[in-house]
Formats: C-alpha cells, structure tokens, sequence
C-alpha cells in the first residue's frame, strides 16, 4: 500500500514539474511580448507548399503571402491602379509599341545585390519563354519582340502591337539573374525579406531594411499555419495569433471584444460551374433554367449570414470599370420560369446532377448545399460529390471530367483578360468547355483595341455575352472577413487576392 | 542471437512490404504529383514536361524499386512541394511526435495499471458503478472532443498555456512538453479506458483459476496472491494490448496535432497525401511501420521478462 502511495507521489511530482515547464517559458509569448518586440503573428489555413519561386508559385495561398516579398516593375495600388515599383518612370513610344523604363536608383535585393537592368530582362525573359520547368507562362508576353537593358538603370520592352493590358502584366516580380535558390530560399526587393519556412508550422518574414520605398511597419512577421477550423479560433482567442483573414461570418461572432473584424471581398466569381460540353448542360436552355432557379440573395443570406456581393457574369464588383451591374440581375429569383424552361428542354420532371465541390473550402461546401436545396424546388436532384483538391484539380479542372462545380475563380492580375480569356473556345484551361463564336470574336477584337473605353465596352460585351448564354450559374463575390486584435490596424483590401503586411502597425 | 537476426529481418520485411503497399496504392488513387503542383495552371503539355523531370512517366514498380535502393543507402529523395531533402523536413517532426505519444504511453500506463489493480481487486464496491460509467465515458470521447475541451477550460479560461504557440522542442523543451502533455490527455484518456478495463477483466478471471483458490486456501492473503501471482500472468495479454495501443496512439495523433496545432508528423502525412508529395508519404509510411513492429518487439521483449516460458523463441 505505502509502495503505491509513493508511485502515486512520484507521479504527481512528476506532471507538476511538466506542467510548471522544468526551466523557465521564456518562449512563451503573449500579444503584448509580441507588441513589444513591434511583431505579429498572422494565421493562415494553408501552407506555403509550393515553390516559392514567384515565377514557379500557382497556389493562390502562396501569391497571397509572397505579395509583401517581390515586386516587379510596377505594382498594383489598392485601388485597382497600377504604380511604378522599381521603376522610376516610364515612357510609351508614339505608336504605342515600345517602353521605356528608368529604374530607381540603388534598389537592393533582400541578398543586398543592387538591382540593375539586366535582372529585369532576365525575369521578363524567363516569364515569356518558360523553358524552365515549373515556370508559369505569362501569355501576354507572348507579344514581346524584345527586352533590352540599354543601361544599367534603362529598359527597353518593344512589343509587336500595341496593348493597353500590356503594362498590368509587368507586376511579374524581377528576381536577381544569377541567384538559383529561388525555390526554397526566396530573394526579392519587397519591404519584407523571407527568413524561414518551417513545413506544416509557420513563415517567417522580416522587415527588409534597405527598401526603397515607404518601409513596412513591422520588425517581424509570423505566418502561423493551422488548418483546422476549430484550433485556428482558439489560437486567436488564445492570444497565439493577431491577425486572421478569410474567416466566416460565424466565426467572426465568436470572437468577442478582443478583436475588431475589418470587411473586404475576397475577389473571387464564385458560381455553379456548369460543363458545357456534357448533358444536360449543352442545352442553353436547361443552363437558363438552372440561372432562374437559383437564388443568389437567398444563399448570400443563408450560409453567409448576408456578407457577400451577387454578381450575374465572370467579373467582380472590385474591378470597377468592368463589371457591368446591369447583368447581376439579368435572371431574377423565379422557379416558374426555371420549371418552363426545362419542360421545353425535354425535362419537365426535372433531372439528376452531382456537383463536385473541393471539400476543403467551406464556404463553396455551403453554398452547395443551399444549391441542392434551391434546386429540388424546381424537380432537379443535385447531388454534391465532395473531392480533395488535388482530385478537382486533376479531374474537373485539367480533365474537365465533371458535370457541375461550385468553386471560385480568381484573376492573377488587374485585368478584365485575366478573368474572361479563360472561356475562349481554344483557352487551355477552359474547364467549362464554353464555345461562343461570339465571345471568342469579341475577345479577339478586345485585345486589338487600344483605346481604352472601347475595349471596356469590349470586355462588357463579352460578360453578356456569358450572362445571355448562362455559361455558369453565378452566385457571387465572398466577402473577406478580417479579425484583427485590437490595438492592430492598417489592413488594406486589394482587388486581387493578396495580403498587404507592410501597412499593419500598433496604433499606440 | 538467432532470435535477433530473425526479429531484424521481420523488422525489415515488413517494412518494405508496407512500403511497397503505399507506394502501390498511392500510384492508383486520382490526382498524381505533377497535376497538383502544377494546379490550376496545368495544361497536357506541361504535366507531361513534369512527369518527365520527376520521373514519374515511368511504371510506378521501377520506381518502387528506385525508391527502395535509395532508402538502403540513406536517400529519402526531395519532397515535391517544399523541394527540400525529406529528411531534413520530417527529422524536427519525427522527435515531436515520438515526444507526444511517449507522454500519452507513459501517462496510460501510470494511470490505467493501479487503476486497473484497483478495481479488479474489488468486486460491489459502492463506488464500481461510478468506475463502470467513467470508463465508458472515456472509451465514448473522441480525442478531438477532449482535445477542444481542455484547450477551452486550460488555455481559453485558466491560461496555463497559449493554444497555438508551440515553444520548440530545441530551444524550450519544458515548455514544449508542458504544451504536448495537454495534447497527450486528450490522447491518452479513451486509452486509459480501455486499458483500465482490458486489465481488470484478465485479473478477475485469472482469479477464478485454480491455482489462486489453492493459493487462498493454504492461508495466502487475497492482495498478495493477486501482487505475486495473478499480475505476472494477467500482465502478459495487457503488455500485447499496450504495445497495439502504442500503435494507435501515433494514428490518435494525426487528429491531435491538428486540434492542438503541433507541427508533428501526423499533419505532415495528411498534407503531403494531400498534395500527392509521396517522397514524404513514403518516408513516414515507413517510419510509422517500424514504429509499429518495434511495440510489438518491445512487447515480446516485455513478456518474455515477465513469462520465461515465452523465452527461446518459443510463442504462446
């Protein structure tokens, strides 16, 4: 009996000495160790795992972060404009073919090189020709005819006609020529330098202190992953991160006062995506029908507690001049109409469907089901068939094995191309299978045009074209809700999917 | 010594064997390495172009075997997504998890083996109802439950630790346990259940044996014969059914790690299955196998110790 009572002792010392830590929690840190130390710690659901290559990257997670560590000739303003980044200036020849760029004086790379013209030529070479394996192709560089760097501070870019798109394109981030660790130890001429990546655990990125430009706020920024749901609101209510973006809008309620919650819109056409080519949705008129009997207010209002902007064409209200209002409500709210339409089609019992959604995007998840919901209503019998990501990816998406989807689509950069070229008939990545001679006309004609109004009534033009033919059934714009711990501020929106690090400061 | 050479060679064959099955059915399932990391941006031409340079247009048994001469001679290959060799990504994981389910072992066999003793040495106590309905309860919650509990009354309302920030092991390894030993409670606790139960059912039949009467009735006090005896023969199926239990605490942890936000080799599995990363499937695939067979070796070990009829080779 004494024995077990000293084993019982023996164990109980022993869990208190775990428990009060052994040596001392220095590495404890709490939000106000971290406002001292003029840091934040960031969550994000996913990890960087990805080439880190910004010409290599094709997750949007990964851009999202990388934003704050490259930058290219010039860059995009919150506003949706664009702004010379390491160039000075730059002038557009009389016939709109050549450019001429002065790069700023000094700008260093987080390796301390001193930026010079060549890096420029080599990165927009090394985006245009993608022989490298891994490389995104810029198809928009496809009209270079040359690169030159006329002197250290001076690039010349000629292009075989002229574009007005062209420029929104050279935000392709400049990397120094002759550096080859691109991949896992990036180096760019952002106000923040990449320090570690730790797989499945966290990013850390630092002040680069020989910016050009306004320097960012911080000393040091922590990218905390956490995948779960559950755990990433613990984390926040715990005190282990100060900044968390993409959240819904219930869990922004469960965060309390600690937190003021900033609301952007995540710029993504999130929509029902319908194949084309597959039955029943190479009718138009079975498409229209699926158009009339869904409700986008309805499914704002029930899976997103009213956050979110309905949108009616492949366009988002963030891009301002090209999104056309008028076509938001080109198929108003009206199972009727939708049940007239499918009897005509030759299915006046309706029909069954699956929608295959990626599984790891809640909000697409929830959309889906309210889908399945609102078309029972008109006798069509959805079926959701959850995928990996990795599954949509390499079967929906490049297989184009799938007969509806709900996900979003979002646009590499600031330009109406970036969204509405991928339903041209011959588009590689046409998932949709969408074949509109017209729309294929239209784009055609849109990228020869120059001048500037004509070729957004262009764009508009192709948006209706997509509405009128109901090539997707489109939902809406997610909202971006951001929780932010109080004493934080300076979190900017953008109309493309990044997160700006260098403006968020400590008010005190 | 022949003994030896026989369990390293068991060791080994099973996992090649189960490297092989993994390596086999990660080639069948959809999605292959060069779509997902290309993602949205691949076309026919450019998975081909990768497949090539990965080496994955060639039939997935030649690659097996590649694979398999590359582990022998200590190259686990470079992960696909974070293009860094695999060991160096998964060693930091590797010591993480391995801390994590020693603190959830070593708390199930210090709680579950005097609490087990206990109850089986008392029968209608006033009290075994309320044993009966705790240990159901503990064998019903998922770890994940308890997990979510503990951060919610420990980190959210008590604060003894900050849910999120895990100290590292190297630099702060109290203050990495004291993190792990909430994670392992929550492991630990439907085990402890079944542990608890497995051994006070074994001690109450073994008490019904004969020897044990013959032992009371020569005037043998009731706890020494059950301490003597009964325990070194009611032990022998627990130290099996803790070496299994060792086993399921490393897959326990997979859901753990992801609740607690620990950067262990649980997440790291689930992620790279995720992006069809199979240098680092592989690799864990293989450490947790031989994890697996050597509880199991342990275990034998453990009963032998226990049991000299089990000695020599000999199996019950």
């Amino acid at each position: 009996m004494k024995k077990r009572l000293m084993s019982l002792l023996l164990l109980a010392g022993l869990l208190c000495a775990v428990l009060t830590g052994c040596g001392d929690g220095s590495a404890e840190e709490t939000p106000e160790d971290r406002a001292a130390a003029n840091a934040i710690t960031v969550g994000i659901a996913q990890d960087l795992d990805d080439s880190l290559d910004p010409h290599k990257t094709v997750k949007a997670g990964t851009r999202e972060v990388m934003f704050n560590v490259f930058e290219g000739l010039m860059k995009p303003t919150p506003d949706g404009d664009l702004t010379p980044a390491i160039a000075e200036n730059y002038t557009v020849s009389e016939d709109h073919k050549t450019y001429t760029f002065t790069l700023r004086e000094g700008v260093k790379f987080h390796n301390g090189d001193t930026l010079t013209a060549e890096d420029v030529v080599y990165s927009i070479n090394r985006c245009a020709a993608a022989t490298e394996t891994g490389i995104v192709q810029v198809e928009a560089f496809s009209v270079i005819e040359a690169v030159e760097a006329v002197d250290e501070r001076t690039v010349t870019i000629t292009i075989s006609e002229p574009s007005n798109e062209f420029i929104s394109y050279l935000t392709t981030a400049v990397l120094p020529a002759d550096y080859t660790e691109q991949d896992t130890a990036p180096v760019g001429t952002g106000p923040f330098r990449f320090v570690s990546r730790t797989a499945q655990d966290s990013i850390v990125l630092e002040r680069f202190e020989d910016y050009w430009g306004t320097p960012a706020q911080m000393d040091k920024v922590t990218l905390k992953i956490i995948e779960n749901a559950d755990s990433l609101m613990m984390s926040l209510q715990s005190g282990a991160i100060d900044l968390c973006s993409h959240l819904t809008s219930t869990q922004v309620d469960q965060l309390g006062d600690g937190f003021t919650v900033a609301e952007g819109t995540m710029n993504l056409v999130q929509a029902l995506y319908l194949n084309n080519a597959a039955a029943p949705f190479d009718d138009v008129r079975v498409r229209r029908a699926l158009s009339y009997a869904v409700d986008k207010q309805g499914i704002i209002d029930l899976a997103f507690d009213g956050y979110g902007s309905p949108i009616g064409s492949s366009m988002y209200p963030a891009f301002g001049k090209y999104f056309d209002e008028d076509l938001t409500d080109y198929y108003e709210y009206d199972p009727e109409k939708a049940k007239e339409l499918l009897a005509e089609a030759g299915y006046p019992d309706g029909f069954e469907m699956t929608i295959t959604v990626p599984s790891n995007y809640k909000p697409h998840m929830d959309t889906a089901e309210v889908l399945v919901q609102q078309l029972a209503a008109v006798g069509v019998t959805a079926t959701i068939l959850p995928v990996e990501w990795e599954s949509w990816v390499s079967d929906a998406y490049t297989g184009r094995q799938f007969q509806s989807t709900v996900v979003g689509v979002d646009a590499a950069n600031m330009t109406a191309r970036a969204l509405l070229e991928r339903f041209t008939s011959t588009y590689g990545s046409n998932f949709i299978n969408y074949n509109s001679a017209n729309y294929d006309a239209l784009f055609q004609q849109a990228l020869a045009t120059y001048d500037d109004a004509e070729q957004t009534a262009l764009y508009k033009a192709m948006e209706r074209d997509l509405t009128e033919n109901a090539a997707n059934v489109y939902i809406q714009d997610l909202a971006d809700l951001v929780a932010v711990r109080r004493g934080l501020e300076g979190v900017v929106f953008y109309p493309i999917y990044v997160l700006d690090l260098s403006g968020i400061h400590y008010t005190a | 010594m022949k003994y030896a050479a026989r369990r390293i060679a068991m060791l080994l064959l099973t996992m090649v064997i189960v490297s092989f099955f993994a390596f086999a059915a990660f080639s069948m399932i959809s999605g292959d390495p060069a779509t997902a990391m290309l993602g949205t941006t691949a076309t026919p031409e450019k998975v081909a172009a990768l497949r090539a340079e990965l080496g994955l247009d060639r039939p997935w048994p030649v690659r097996y075997v590649e694979w398999l001469a590359g582990f022998f001679t200590g190259d686990l290959g470079i992960s696909y997504s974070y293009g860094t060799p695999v060991w160096e990504l998964i060693a930091p994981k590797v010591g993480l998890t391995l801390c994590l389910s020693l603190l959830s072992f070593m708390l199930i066999v210090a709680v579950s083996i005097p609490l087990g003793l206990r109850s089986a040495g008392r029968t209608g106590g006033r009290l075994e109802w309320l044993g009966t309905v705790m240990n159901q309860l503990g064998m019903a919650v998922p770890p994940f439950f308890t997990g979510i509990l503990l951060t919610w009354v420990f980190s959210t309302m008590l604060h003894w630790f900050i849910h999120g920030q895990m100290p590292s092991l190297t630099q702060n390894f109290g203050g990495a346990l004291r993190y792990l030993l909430f994670a392992a409670v929550a492991l630990a606790v439907p085990r402890i259940a079944m542990t608890t139960r497995m051994l006070r059912s074994t001690i109450r039949r073994e008490m019904e044996r004969d020897y044990v009467r013959t032992a009371i009735s020569r005037g043998n006090d009731r706890s020494g014969v059950l301490r003597r005896h009964v325990l070194k023969n009611a032990l022998v199926p627990v130290v099996t059914f803790l070496a299994q239990t060792m086993a399921e605490i490393v897959a326990g942890s997979i859901v753990v790690e992801q609740v607690f936000a620990i950067p262990g080799l649980g997440r790291m599995l689930v992620a790279s299955i995720g992006s069809r990363d199979y240098p680092v499937v592989q690799a864990i695939v293989v450490i947790l196998a031989f994890w697996v067979v050597l509880s199991g070796t342990a275990a034998d070990i453990v009963n032998q110790r226990i049991d000299p009829r089990l000695r020599m080779g000999g199996r019950t």
